[in-house]
């Protein structure tokens, strides 16, 4: 034990004087027994230790837009996500090991049913414009998002809030039912705490994050420079002035990465992966997150009715090939449910469904269709690479016997057109840090976003049940079962779970991979420095 | 009236009005694109509740004739009004983007025009030799390459091969006038590429075509060397076929540049323009619209108006 110990020191003074990488410390502390996740703070931890203060630190993103806004309420793309988590603070963060990491909230409490919840408001966090962050500050910024004309990406996780009090440094919300996981749903990108709420001007971009916003020029750039009384200055914010620039074409934002116009870059081109990984000072690096790709069919409609063709269909997808050729095996295979190990309570021990030709003929056969033609449409921009696996997916269904056929439709106007509107069609989801919010968002039978119709009384009644289930193996328990109910009789079909592909240049320091989003969740910039 | 002037004072009543008709098309052309401001602005996010209280505080639920005069009604008086994405003020956004296009246009324009006539001269007088086929053939090759090929080309030699210039090309207001043109160096090569050719190719048509006339094989037998046929006699009367074409380049450089700014991260109006396409902000994209079909009409009636005074015959009519 004394040995390990003894070991364990040395390796972490050689992370804090730089001389072990990141992969390599955690290979050799998981080697003595320290789990991953611990190892990978120890490691953060220890590096943190070099950090240096000072620079320009830059980003070339994909996904921003001359329409963009700083209301965060309004954020939808990866920049104006990015942007929000450099000038906010939320009350809570979701830490890469999936805990709770405290931030304006230092210490959460709950009722045993958890429906009523209590968060102590940090002392001396300072806003940008120098004002204290209160108790009520927080209950505005809640309110705010919670009225439906502000519009906010937020809404479905606050409307459930039937009550919020702000008393002293605690502020308490009532839940019209209980809900365990509520620290999470706090930690969304939208709910950054503004002074008063931000109801005076919510675009104002006055938050208690990291950085204040120096420049805003949407679809461009945006320019921060250090909050002066960052309330954690001692672990991030090393930077002197941050940047975002915006580079939406793939060719583009790697040259620009390559030349050194900027330090990181986030969605790397899978098909360049292999290139990249060539070059001289440049790093990719991946992160297993919780976003996926999917078919989805209307449960209501004909053909999708019918369970067996549903199932025939999930037979005769191959998810390997897809794994390999739309992700550059960068990425896992679904398995019919929204779920993965990034989540907490996931069940690993539900069989991995395979590509069978043979069982999905045999279930075509039994769902009795006529043998025409099922439409599957897919456009460019539903997923990277979503029309060649929409061919993938036809030509191994053609393969059972199954008349697949795709049918390319613009990227012009697909979410309003093809998406929730016709019957079967390629998507994505970004994913959820807690298995409830995912399943509440589109597979309970009354969510706004329920893209497949699912509805079934058994799992709707587990999903609410399990919401308020403090008992953890419990709970684990009833999402397994979900879990089954979906994958067996649901419209949706999961071939694959993207991984998060970016890349840095060697001269960033402090990387440490986080599944919960893209670029560290939006805070590599606060995160890292540069060496 | 002299007959000139009224020509021109036609010439801009025409514009106008065409204009005016441009407007209406325009409007009509966003109002038949699928899918709906709200959703798009929301995207696959969007719940209904959101959805209703976006139309109605958009005010799309007023019928399309309302909001085409209404708007037509701001134009006049200098109101573009505010994008209904971001609520920021159009006139303000588009007037530093549409300083960004200009000057990206002006620099290319001031290197394409006069080495594309250039070089139409040497080809016309070198016509059907190895100087012809050589010019005409380099600019053939770079016309016909897609802009967005030869901006990779230009971005793998200059930034990573011999690593010249910055492949991404944003230039910001502070920025002094020379860190401007180096940063928009790379697709303002581009951009020659592109145009070049054309403007070329029209050059050695319009000269090689009066080069066939008697009064310049009396300039020849005068004993003139063949560059000064060229220059004095034959290039007078080829320009306005030549500013035409200029003209019709110039108006490209403009208005026809989204994906060369695209790949540059270049923010002008073009990638401004798409950004609010897609998201179906019909005051946007009907600000920009008017002012591209504002610059195309201007650029075409001074084609139109330079062919005019270069013309002997309608300068001085019998």
């Amino acid at each position: 034990m004394n040995d390990k110990h003894n070991q364990l020191d040395w390796m972490v003074s050689q992370a804090k004087s730089g001389r072990m990488s990141r992969r390599e410390f955690i290979g050799r502390t998981t080697a003595l027994g320290v789990s991953a996740g611990l190892a990978s703070a120890l490691f953060s931890k220890a590096a943190l230790a070099q950090a240096k203060k000072g620079g320009v630190l830059r980003a070339g993103m994909q996904g921003g837009e001359s329409t963009n806004t700083l209301d965060p309420a309004l954020a939808a793309s990866e920049v104006p996500f990015a942007v929000n988590m450099t000038w906010g603070e939320m009350l809570v963060d979701v830490a890469p090991d999936n805990t709770i990491d405290y931030r304006i909230a230092e210490e959460i409490s709950s009722n045993a049913d958890a429906t009523e919840w209590k968060f102590k408001i940090r002392a001396g966090v300072e806003f940008h414009d120098g004002k204290t962050v209160t108790a009520e500050d927080v209950v505005a910024t809640l309110k705010r998002h919670t009225d439906e004309k502000s519009q906010s990406g937020a809404l479905g996780i606050v409307q459930g809030i039937s009550e919020m009090t702000a008393e002293g440094d605690m502020v308490t919300l009532k839940l019209s039912s209980g809900n365990a996981d509520l620290p999470y749903l706090m930690a969304d990108y939208h709910l950054v705490i503004q002074p008063g709420g931000g109801l005076d001007n919510p675009a104002a971009g006055i938050g208690a994050g990291a950085y204040k916003v120096k420049v805003n020029e949407p679809g461009v750039r945006h320019v921060f420079e250090r909050h002066a009384n960052y309330w954690d200055a001692a672990n991030g914010a090393h930077a002197d002035e941050v940047e975002i620039i915006v580079i939406n074409d793939n060719t583009a934002r790697t040259a620009a990465l390559q030349s050194g116009q900027i330090h990181m870059m986030n969605r790397v081109d899978p098909k360049i992966v292999e290139l990249l990984k060539g070059v001289d000072g440049i790093t990719i690096e991946h992160a297993p997150g919780r976003g996926h790709y999917v078919f989805i069919m209307h449960v209501d409609k004909p053909p999708f009715d019918n369970n067996d063709l549903r199932m025939a269909l999930k037979l005769a997808i191959n998810r390997q090939e897809m794994v390999d050729k739309i992700l550059g095996g960068l990425g896992a295979r679904g398995n019919d449910f929204p779920i993965n190990a990034a989540y907490p309570m996931f069940d690993d021990t539900i069989p991995q469904r395979e590509y069978d030709a043979a069982l999905a003929a045999e279930h075509y056969k039994k769902s009795g269709h006529d043998g025409s033609p099922i439409i599957l449409r897919a456009a460019p921009g539903a997923f990277p690479g979503a029309v060649d696996a929409a061919n993938l997916f036809s030509a191994s269904a053609n393969a059972a016997g199954i008349p697949l056929q795709v049918k390319l439709e613009p990227d012009d106007g697909y979410w309003s057109n093809v998406w929730n509107v016709e019957p079967f069609c390629a998507s994505y989801w970004g994913g959820r840090p807690v298995q409830d919010q995912m399943y509440s968002t589109a597979y309970l039978s009354t969510a706004d976003w329920n893209d497949t119709k699912f509805k079934n009384a058994k799992f709707d009644e587990l999903l609410v049940a399990a919401r308020a289930e403090l008992d953890t193996e419990k709970r684990k328990g009833m999402y397994s079962e979900m879990a089954h109910i979906l994958r067996d009789e649901g419209g949706l079909i999961l071939p694959m779970f993207n991984d998060w592909v970016e890349a840095r240049r060697a001269e960033v320091a402090g990387w440490n991979p986080d599944p919960n989003g893209e670029l560290m969740n939006g805070k590599a910039l606060l995160k890292c420095w540069l060496a | 009236m002299h007959p000139i002037l009224k020509l021109l004072v036609q010439r801009i009543a025409l514009g106008l009005l065409l204009l005016l008709a441009v407007s209406a098309v325009i409007f009509l052309g966003v109002e038949a694109l699928p899918g709906d401001t709200a959703q798009q602005i929301l995207g696959q996010s969007a719940t209904p509740e959101a959805l209703a209280n976006l139309r109605e505080k958009l005010g799309l639920n007023d019928p399309p004739l309302t909001r085409y005069f209404a708007w037509l009604g701001g134009v006049l008086t200098g109101d573009l009004g505010t994008a209904l994405t971001n609520g920021v003020d159009i006139a303000d956004a588009i007037g530093q983007r549409l300083g960004n296009t200009l000057f990206l246009a002006g620099c290319a324009a001031v290197i394409a025009v006069p080495l594309a006539i250039l070089l139409g001269l040497v080809a016309a007088r070198y016509a059907g030799r190895w100087p012809d086929k050589v010019i005409s053939g380099i600019t053939l090759t770079t016309i016909s390459l897609p802009e967005f090929v030869a901006a990779y080309f230009v971005i793998f030699v200059l930034t990573q091969l011999i690593p010249v210039f910055q492949p991404v090309a944003m230039v910001f207001p502070g920025m002094s006038f020379w860190a401007k043109l180096n940063a928009v160096a790379l697709p303002v090569i581009v951009l020659v590429l592109v145009v070049l050719a054309h403007m070329m190719r029209m050059t050695r048509a319009a000269i090689l075509n009066v080069m066939q006339s008697a009064y310049i094989e009396t300039a020849e037998l005068k004993g003139l060397s063949p560059m000064t046929v060229i220059w004095r006699h034959a290039f007078p009367n080829a320009i306005a076929p030549v500013v035409s074409v200029v003209m019709l380049n110039l108006a490209y450089l403009v208005v026809g540049v989204v994906v060369v700014e695209v790949v540059f991260g270049y923010n002008a109006l073009g990638q401004y323009l798409v950004d609010h396409v897609t998201k179906r902000d019909l005051p946007v994209v009907q600000a920009v619209g008017l002012i591209f079909a504002a610059v195309y009409i201007f650029l075409n009636m001074l084609a139109d108006i330079i062919g005019i005074l270069a013309n002997p015959r309608l300068r001085h009519p019998k």
